[in-house]
This record gives C-alpha cells, structure tokens and sequence, in this order.
C-alpha cells in the first residue's frame, strides 16, 4: 500500500521527514479564523422565511432568517446593531451546513 | 411401538425448519452475492463440529397479522463447535427469515448462547445480517437489543468477543459489535450505519450511497469501527482462524503456544532500517525480521496506517506489538492512531498477551485540526493504556524518540520492564533542528551568517543529545543493543517476564479519557 505511493516531505519542529499522507492529513481543512461578519448555517437545513433585505439597518437580537433543521425551527438573529451586506440564501433554498447564509456589517 | 417413527418425525421437523426462509429466499440470498447463514457456520467451524440449539424457537409476535406467521427458527441460529479444535460459541442471523429482523424470540435466542459462552468462558462469534428491529414488535425488539449489549459489555475483558458483519447491520444493531472486541467486514456486502441513505438525505439533505455511508471500505479506512477488512466472505472466515489461533480462550488462559520457528533467513534488520531518521521504511519488515516464520498477523491494517499493532509469535508464544510507521506520515502520533494503539494495548492486557513496542516517532502531529478535534483526550488514551498495563511490556527505541512521543510508547516511566535502545536511537525533548533554534535562538540571530551558524548549532546539538547514551546514563534505557540481536533480546526479556506480577491499586475501575 504505502510502498507504491511517491514520498513527500512532512515538516514536523524544523525536520523534514520523507513519508507517505494519510487521506485524513491530505483532506485537512486549513484553519480560518471566522469573520464576525460573516453568518454561516451550524445545521443543514432549509430556509422557510427571511426577514431582512440589503442595505437594510438592523438590531441586535433581530431575527434575520429561520433555518430548519430536524424539524425545528431556528431562529438567526443580528449579534450586534448593524446592516445587512449582502443575503446569499433565497427562501426554500435547502443549504449544507457551513453556508454562507448572510454578510453583514456593525454600524460605526 | 418402535422408535423409529419418532425419529423419522424429528429429522423431518428439523429439515423443514432448516430450510430458514424457504428457497425463494435463499435465492434472493445468493443473488447478492451472500452465503445463508447456515452456510457460513459450516464454513468457519471445524468440519461436523456445529450443534444447533434453540432450532425449534418460534417467535412470539401477536400484532400486525403476524400470529399467523412462521418464523423459522426466528431468524437466527445459536450452537456451539470449535475451530482448530477448540470451544466456541456462535450465533449467526438468518436474513432469508423476515430479513433476519430481531425479535424478542431471535434476541433471546442470541442472549442464550451469550450467557453460555460467558459461562463456559469461551470466544464468542456473532454473525450479523439483519434489517434491524422488528418493526412489529415494538418495544420488545428494543429491549432484545439492550439485553445484547448489556452481555457485550459484561462479556467485555472476559472472553474474546468477535462480531462478523456479513450484510446489513443498521441502527441500534450497530452497538453489538462496537462493544466488542473484533469486528469483520467484507467488501460489498458489510453496510453498518446509525441512520441509512435516505433518512440521512430526507433530514439533512445530503446525497450518499449506501456504501459510501457506511461500507466495509468506509469502516475498515475512515471510522476504524471495522478491524479486519476481507474481499469474500471465505477470505474473512480464514481472518477469523487465524485471529482465534493467536488469542487465549479467556482471561484466565494464556495463549495457546505453536511450535518456535526461526524468522526467515535472509531478512535482515540492519539492511531494512537507514541511519538518517528522516529516511522512512517499511517497519512490517522489521516486525518480520524477529517474529516466528516472519510472520506477523495485521490489526486495523487500513486505519491510522501512521502506527501498526497486530499480534506475532516469538519462540511459539503470541505476543502484541505496537510499531510507529516512519512510512505514514513519518509514525507520528495523532488522534486515530493514539485511540487504535491504546485499544490494541487495552486487548493485549485484559488477555494476558505480552506487549512489544518498537519506537521510531517525532512526536505528536501538529495541526489545528488536530488540537481542535481533541488530541490531547485522545493521546492520553496510549498513556492510560500502556501505565495500566500489567503484561510483560517490553520496547526497543529503533531511532526517533522525541518529546511526548518518547513518553507515550511505552517509556521506563510507564513502568516498561525493559527498554532497549540501537545505537541509532535519539532519545531527546526534540529533534536537534527544533532544539537547536531555541537553545540558540540568541547566537543565531546575532551570528553574521544565521544559516550557517543554525547548520553549526544543529550539529552540535546532535553531536551532544541525538543518540541513545544520555538517557543510558539515567538508567532510563538499560541498554544499548546492535539491531541484529533485537529477537534474541526480547525473547530473553519475554522469558525473564514470564511469571511477573504486577497489579493495580484496588480500585472499581479507572476513569480513562474515553
């Protein structure tokens, strides 16, 4: 199995090491740190209403949207007082989970 | 009155009911490429060894139109035979009998021979091929389930505990063979899942096969829920022979020994293994040079390739080994190879089985994800496993021994009886090119040339700490061995151990970072 494979380089404290990838390491996701402006789905699920429209002005504690998701109904609401961005998501659209739903941004 | 006709009635009775679901069914069996579940008993038991209990159970369902119905043997049949001569129990689900579905009658069937195999203290093989609960019998299927985990569970550390997934096996079904020791899995027709394809995709919306979502491949290679993966089902009953040949009966028995065997001439330790530790090789071929007959009987071989366990003999008696693979991803430690180490040593500990660690690592995986799924719980599992260990536990340090890496697999700290170190072995907080760039971070940084001065830094770090002899002088090593007397060593180490006592502060049990 391992044989067969070419033998790449993996850095581990300042040493190179010559070996083979698991499909685990090879399929790592590079960390990002998240963006407070950015709203992402925890859950697959469908959206069933949307609240907000571009440009418009926000509260904290407003619900955006509602994502449903094994049969409950979640409610997205503003973390902080704010304007929506831009609203990547229509209603009835059914989403993945870590989708981009809506961008937003704080007011100054 | 002769007895003759009450014979001639029971081998009727018994043809009848041996016939399980009836030839329709058999044929729908052999169309998906399976073997019935009778078929499969008399394949993996010594030959005219099976005795069959429990073959005239019916099933007690009273609802949905089903107290009209006959269940053959409801669906599962239990006995006991041996294989190469020895004891086993066995039970085996008949998916051509209403899919092989539980019920409360094919639960207690199963319990049956559980209870038997406990108390007999004999290994136990469950073949499982059913399409979960019977639905028509509501709770009573649900409590069939608890009452088989429950004895998995009692059973566990007791005697070995093997389950065969040779069809579907979803649901609650699935936590059978999770608590058991061994679980075997055959291409195309193993499929093992919480939730199938559909809800899967009716909740969540996500498309996926079944065998995708939880086939033999998926098992054997992503979720490490399968330890031994097999292409036909003959080839996975020649896995579980040879499994049974290397483990002893219960915790009470050793393994049985073979006769001693030589390695193979010709395989030598000192060709296999380069200098530089950051030239990887195959470290099976090492593992090969010292066993009996080179041979050596892989577990879990496709999860977490980055360290290999598996059982050989040395001088006739099985021993477990526990190997970093410089070949994947240098041998490091990380999550999946920490939880399938410290599961091997749980095994080889609870059934008496000597453990040898061959150690070649630098260290522990760095990563975000790594940190973020939970290495730290998880590598605590190897060190939990390797310090409640009482079994004979030996190590030979080959090369790499650095930081925590070097702690885990199996230190002098962990109470290792013996530790043996090749003159190559760099036993070190860390490898000299990360040493060097924070014992002389100043002198670097200040030097006309850093590069040249961190190349000089290295070397004299390697010079002074890459080598087996600093921790020698602790008596953490006890000693420093040439890698061609590697076998003769450990089996004077194995024979010293052979009566040792060692135990545990009394206590219910531990608390282990599950």
């Amino acid at each position: 199995m391992a044989e067969e494979k070419e033998l790449k380089n993996l850095v581990i404290q300042g040493a190179v090491y010559k070996t083979t990838y698991t499909k685990r390491f090879e399929n790592r996701v590079n960390y990002v740190s998240p963006d407070p402006n950015e709203l992402y789905s925890f859950i697959p699920g469908t959206i069933i209403d949307l609240f907000v429209k571009t440009k418009q002005k926000v509260k904290e504690g407003e619900t955006l949207l509602l994502l449903e998701a094994m049969k409950m109904e979640n409610q997205v609401r503003m973390p902080f007082d704010g304007e929506i961005v831009k609203i990547h998501v229509k209603k009835g659209e059914v989403i993945p989970n870590r989708h981009l739903m809506i961008e937003i941004k704080p007011t100054k | 009155m002769s007895l003759r006709s009450n014979v001639l009635d029971l081998r009727k009775r018994k043809k009848e009911v041996q016939k399980g679901g009836g030839d329709k069914a058999i044929e729908k069996q052999v169309k998906m490429g399976k073997l019935t579940a009778r078929e499969r008993i008399l394949a993996l038991l010594d030959k005219n060894s099976f005795h069959e209990y429990d073959l005239f159970v019916e099933h007690a369902a009273k609802d949905f139109g089903m107290e009209g119905k006959t269940l053959h043997g409801d669906g599962v049949i239990i006995g006991t035979g041996t294989i190469y001569d020895k004891p086993v129990c066995i039970f085996a689900q008949d998916f051509t009998v209403a899919g092989g579905s539980l019920g409360l009658m094919h639960a207690r069937k199963i319990t049956k021979i559980m209870d038997h195999a406990l108390k007999m203290r004999v290994p136990l093989i469950g073949i499982n091929d059913s399409g979960g609960a019977r639905i028509q019998e509501g709770v009573n299927s649900l409590a069939g389930y608890g009452e088989i985990f429950f004895r998995n569970t009692l059973a566990s550390g007791v005697i070995p505990q093997i389950s065969v997934i040779l069809g579907p096996c979803a649901g609650g079904a699935v936590y059978s063979p999770a608590l058991t020791d061994f679980v075997f899995v055959v291409e195309n027709i193993s499929k093992m899942f919480i939730t199938g394809p559909s809800v899967v995709k009716s909740v969540l919306g996500e498309e996926v096969s079944m065998e995708e979502l939880g086939g033999a491949k998926v098992h054997a290679e992503v979720t490490g829920n399968a330890h031994f993966y097999a292409e036909t089902e003959m080839e996975c009953f020649d896995q579980i022979k040879t499994l049974i040949s290397f483990i002893p009966r219960s915790n009470l028995k050793k393994a049985l020994p073979h006769k001693p065997k030589a390695p193979l001439k010709g395989v030598k330790v000192e060709d296999i293994v380069p200098a530089d530790p950051r030239i990887p090789y195959d470290m099976r071929d090492v593992l090969k040079s010292i066993t009996d007959g080179s041979e050596f009987f892989e577990v879990m071989e496709r999860f977490a390739p980055n360290i290999i366990v598996g059982f050989g003999r040395m001088n006739g008696e099985t021993v477990g080994f526990v190997a970093n693979q410089p070949m994947v991803l240098a041998g490091v430690l990380d999550i999946d190879s920490s939880d399938k180490a410290a599961r091997f040593i749980r095994y080889c500990d609870a059934f008496n089985i000597p453990i040898i660690t061959m150690e070649d690592l630098p260290g522990y995986l760095p990563g975000v994800d790594q940190e973020h799924a939970g290495v730290i719980r998880h590598g605590a599992k190897i060190l939990y496993a390797y310090s409640e260990a009482t079994v004979p536990k030996v190590t030979v340090i080959l090369r790499k021994a650095y930081g925590g890496g070097y702690i885990a697999m199996n230190s002098r700290h962990l109470r290792a009886d013996f530790v043996f170190a090749w003159p190559t072995a760099e036993i070190a907080v860390m490898g000299p090119e990360g040493a060097a760039n924070i014992v002389f971070r100043k002198e670097i940084a200040e030097a006309e040339n850093p590069d040249e001065m961190r190349q000089q830094k290295i070397e004299e770090y390697k010079e002074k700490f890459a080598n087996p002899y600093v921790a020698a002088a602790q008596g953490y090593i006890d000693e420093v061995i040439e890698p061609s007397d590697t076998r003769s060593r450990i089996l004077h180490a194995l024979q010293v151990s052979e009566n040792k006592s060692a135990s545990m502060p009394a206590k219910k049990h531990g608390i282990p970072p599950f």
